[in-house]
């Protein structure tokens, strides 16, 4: 294999110093005119985004508790599916990232959050807010390259580990949650040794107690809750109706017992169902952010001194984001605006759709890629990598020319 | 048990609380934080309103003189301030209030006087202030008061008013015109029914400021009485030298409102950082943001980008105000997050890192 068929060319190789530091002034000027703005309305979103996420997963909750009914069990594995999903990913990831420390509120702020998931807020903040969207897309140096399990460009070396690889993505797939705690342990820091023992006991302290509190909520509380409550329900049933009580005292206790472990057993399944509902969702708009064809990678040396325009344009070259509806990227907490979210990770996610024209009229100005496809092409591109790379070799798939508006589409 | 019970019940919302569900139904069940909600809004005078407010259960109440840390939301952003309360303690409504007047370049007060509306909630933060009337109180009372200086000192009328003892009180009070006057129909109300209450109002725009020498015309038993002082500084100042000289300090009590800070600063004049938890001292001037200053001082700070974006070098601002390097935007009031990598500290300051 020749090495030369893995180089592009770098997507601001055409761009002059001048003018890259015009563009950062661009972007930079997006940026503040778009804080400067944010106001009232922007926090009526945010609380009632919170509002409406916690309404559902009462919802979903007090369904669950009928889970041994097949209707409840739906609506509310429904319900609470997509409560976990909001509060993943439009309000955990989003209040995290610091999108909303401007309001100074106590409690949605980025340095008091805590989410429904396995992984620390500090731990993530970490190793998702800094290193990744600080080294984004640099081979070796954005752990979220193939999350260090898998080979998701071609520039990256093979190993026969990867054989596996589409296995395990389809593990990853269904328990992402853990996979992003293990995750954010970064296993190449401690093998070489970087962190030291403490700092690795203390993280591995903390998702030992978060992944204790997400497992006795959804697997041991609410389906006993679940349990009692329909145990408790037969029981009454049966002394109302006054039927003929078989076998007794003894009888109905046993009936209601069985009733009530048929209920916790519903219940705790359909808890499974919505966290893998929920993992196999955030894995999918993730994937779709960075691993599709369109988007650049990029090797330490070409970012070596690199600027703020040229910052901006390895953001905006190595993100692709999802078309789709409203609802759509709500569900996704606006990541399907990936590009946008990339150059301004701290700018409200609500922001992301009404700063998109001015960004793209920027790439058209400067003869760069908008990398932007529908869903189920993106995802498609995702695991057809994931599937190639998976065996020595690769080229890097051709990549969007300039943006050029909306009626020129690229490639 | 009831320990264990609360810890199971916590269980089924992690990582949120009970509360966080609760305050669905209503805000004021919030345990975790004290709120309030407007019940009533009186224009006091063109430019100040008393807002009565009705505490969660949570109220511990307060002594009159006392000042309340309140926050409340003015274009999406959450602010704190201080404001006297005004309200007797142990109302019977169990409300309370204050009566902020308006600053034209604030944000929170504008939002008091013209904007709140019942129904409006806000959080209440501590009770505060050593400025208060003891109980008993003197037999003997001096109440020099100027503008809106007035409001701690309507808590302690309002509570001798209506309190059983029996005491004899004169109160100067200064306003630079009449229809500024805060209170004006209760100060009549209740120098009407209380006789032991004498109230010598002076408009200042007409009759000028009241000096220390006046003290002797106004009340000239001022030497024996406890005397209770709230206003401009200037004022305090020139009354505190007249106690000092010729009169008994022991018996002098104070409310220094703080003073507005800014303004007299240079363009990025750089200052002095307190780091309160690890209790590092570091200088930065006035181009070095808050993180490094702390490094070069030896400070073990949480940092990320030091470019702004990833909000892992947080800290929350105790005293002082910063300026954002990026902008040169002076911002920052008590209880704000900061990212050190892009502040630079305007003046001391203390952050909680």
């Amino acid at each position: 294999m020749n090495a030369t068929t893995t180089e592009l060319e770098s997507p601001l190789a055409h761009l002059s110093e001048g003018q890259l530091e015009q563009l950062a002034g661009e972007f930079d000027e997006i940026r503040d005119r778009t804080f400067a703005d944010l106001g009232e309305r922007d926090r009526r979103y945010i609380e009632s985004m919170i509002a409406m996420q916690r309404r559902l997963a009462v919802l979903g909750r007090v369904l669950l508790l009928g889970a041994r009914y097949r209707p409840a069990k739906l609506a509310g594995t429904a319900a609470l599916s997509m409560a976990k999903i909001l509060e993943n990913m439009e309000i955990g990831h989003n209040v995290l990232h610091g999108q909303w420390d401007w309001m100074n509120d106590p409690q949605i702020n980025s340095s008091t959050w805590d989410w429904d998931t396995a992984s620390t807020a500090e731990a993530w903040k970490h190793s998702h807010n800094y290193v990744h969207h600080t080294f984004t897309n640099i081979l070796g140096k954005d752990k979220d390259l193939g999350y260090e399990i898998m080979r998701i460009d071609p520039r990256q070396k093979w190993n026969p580990v990867y054989l596996a690889q589409p296995v395990y993505n389809l593990l990853l797939m269904a328990f992402f949650e853990w996979g992003v705690a293990l995750h954010d342990l970064d296993f190449e820091a401690i093998r070489k040794g970087t962190k030291s023992k403490a700092q690795v006991k203390r993280e591995l302290a903390g998702i030992r107690s978060k992944a204790k509190s997400q497992i006795v909520k959804d697997y041991v509380a609410w389906p006993l809750l679940s349990g009692l409550a329909m145990a408790a329900l037969d029981a009454g049933l049966e002394a109302r109706g006054g039927k003929r009580r078989r076998g007794g005292l003894a009888g109905v206790v046993r009936r209601a017992v069985d009733g009530g472990g048929r209920s916790y057993r519903a219940a705790a399944s359909a808890n499974a169902t919505a966290n893998i509902v929920r993992n196999v969702w955030s894995y999918a708009i993730i994937f779709c952010g960075h691993f599709p064809d369109q988007t650049h990678t990029f090797k330490p040396a070409e970012v070596e001194d690199e600027s703020r325009g040229g910052w901006y344009v390895r953001q905006l070259t190595g993100a692709a984001n999802i078309e789709g509806s409203p609802l759509f990227h709500v569900a996704s907490g606006n990541l399907g605006y990936q590009v946008e979210h990339h150059l301004f990770p701290d700018l409200p996610s609500t922001r992301y759709a009404e700063i998109a024209p001015q960004v793209k009229q920027v790439c058209e100005r400067y003869g760069l890629p908008y990398n932007s496809g529908p869903f189920a092409q993106q995802l498609g591109m995702v695991q057809r990598t994931i599937l190639r790379l998976a065996l020595p070799g690769g080229t890097p798939r051709p990549k969007p020319g300039p943006y050029r508006g909306e009626d020129h589409p690229a490639l | 048990m009831r320990r264990k019970a609360l810890h199971a019940v916590r269980s089924l919302f992690s990582p949120l609380l009970p509360d966080d569900y609760l305050e669905l139904i209503n805000p004021l069940w919030s345990t975790r934080e004290l709120r309030g909600r407007i019940e009533r809004i009186d224009q006091e005078t063109p430019e100040a309103a008393t807002v009565l407010i009705r505490p969660g259960f949570e109220w511990t109440g307060h002594l009159p003189g006392q000042y309340l840390r309140i926050g409340v939301v003015v274009d999406g952003v959450h602010h704190w301030r201080a404001y006297s309360l005004t309200s007797e303690p142990g109302r019977q409504d169990g409300c309370i209030s204050i009566t902020p007047k308006l600053v034209d370049t604030g944000k929170v007060s504008p939002y008091f006087v013209r904007q709140a509306r019942p129904g409006d909630v806000v959080r209440l933060g501590g009770v505060e202030g050593t400025f208060v009337l003891p109980d008993p109180p003197p037999a003997k009372i001096l109440f020099v008061s100027a503008g809106s200086g007035i409001t701690p000192i309507m808590s302690m009328l309002r509570s001798l008013h209506h309190g059983e003892a029996c005491v004899d009180v004169v109160h100067v009070h200064s306003s630079r015109d009449r229809e500024g006057v805060i209170f004006a129909n209760l100060l009549n109300e209740i120098e009407r029914a209380e006789e032991g209450y004498d109230l010598r109002l002076r408009i200042t725009g007409e009759q000028g400021r009241v000096a220390p020498a006046d003290l002797d015309l106004l009340c000239p038993d001022w030497r024996e009485r406890h005397a209770y002082l709230s206003g401009p500084a200037a004022m305090l100042e020139a009354m505190c030298e007249r106690w000092e000289r010729d009169g008994n300090p022991d018996l002098l009590h104070l409310e220094r409102f703080q003073p507005l800070i800014g303004g007299e600063l240079g363009e990025g004049e750089g200052g002095h950082v307190r780091f309160v938890k690890s209790g590092v001292e570091a200088s930065c001037d006035s181009g070095t943001p808050i993180l490094v200053g702390g490094e070069e001082a030896g400070a073990t700070l949480p940092f990320g980008c030091r470019m702004g974006i990833c909000h892992t070098c947080v800290g929350k601002l105790c005293k002082g105000e910063v300026r954002d390097l990026r902008t040169g935007e002076v911002h920052g009031s008590e209880g704000e997050m900061i990212r050190t990598c892009v502040n630079a500290p305007e003046g001391p300051i203390e952050i909680a890192l």
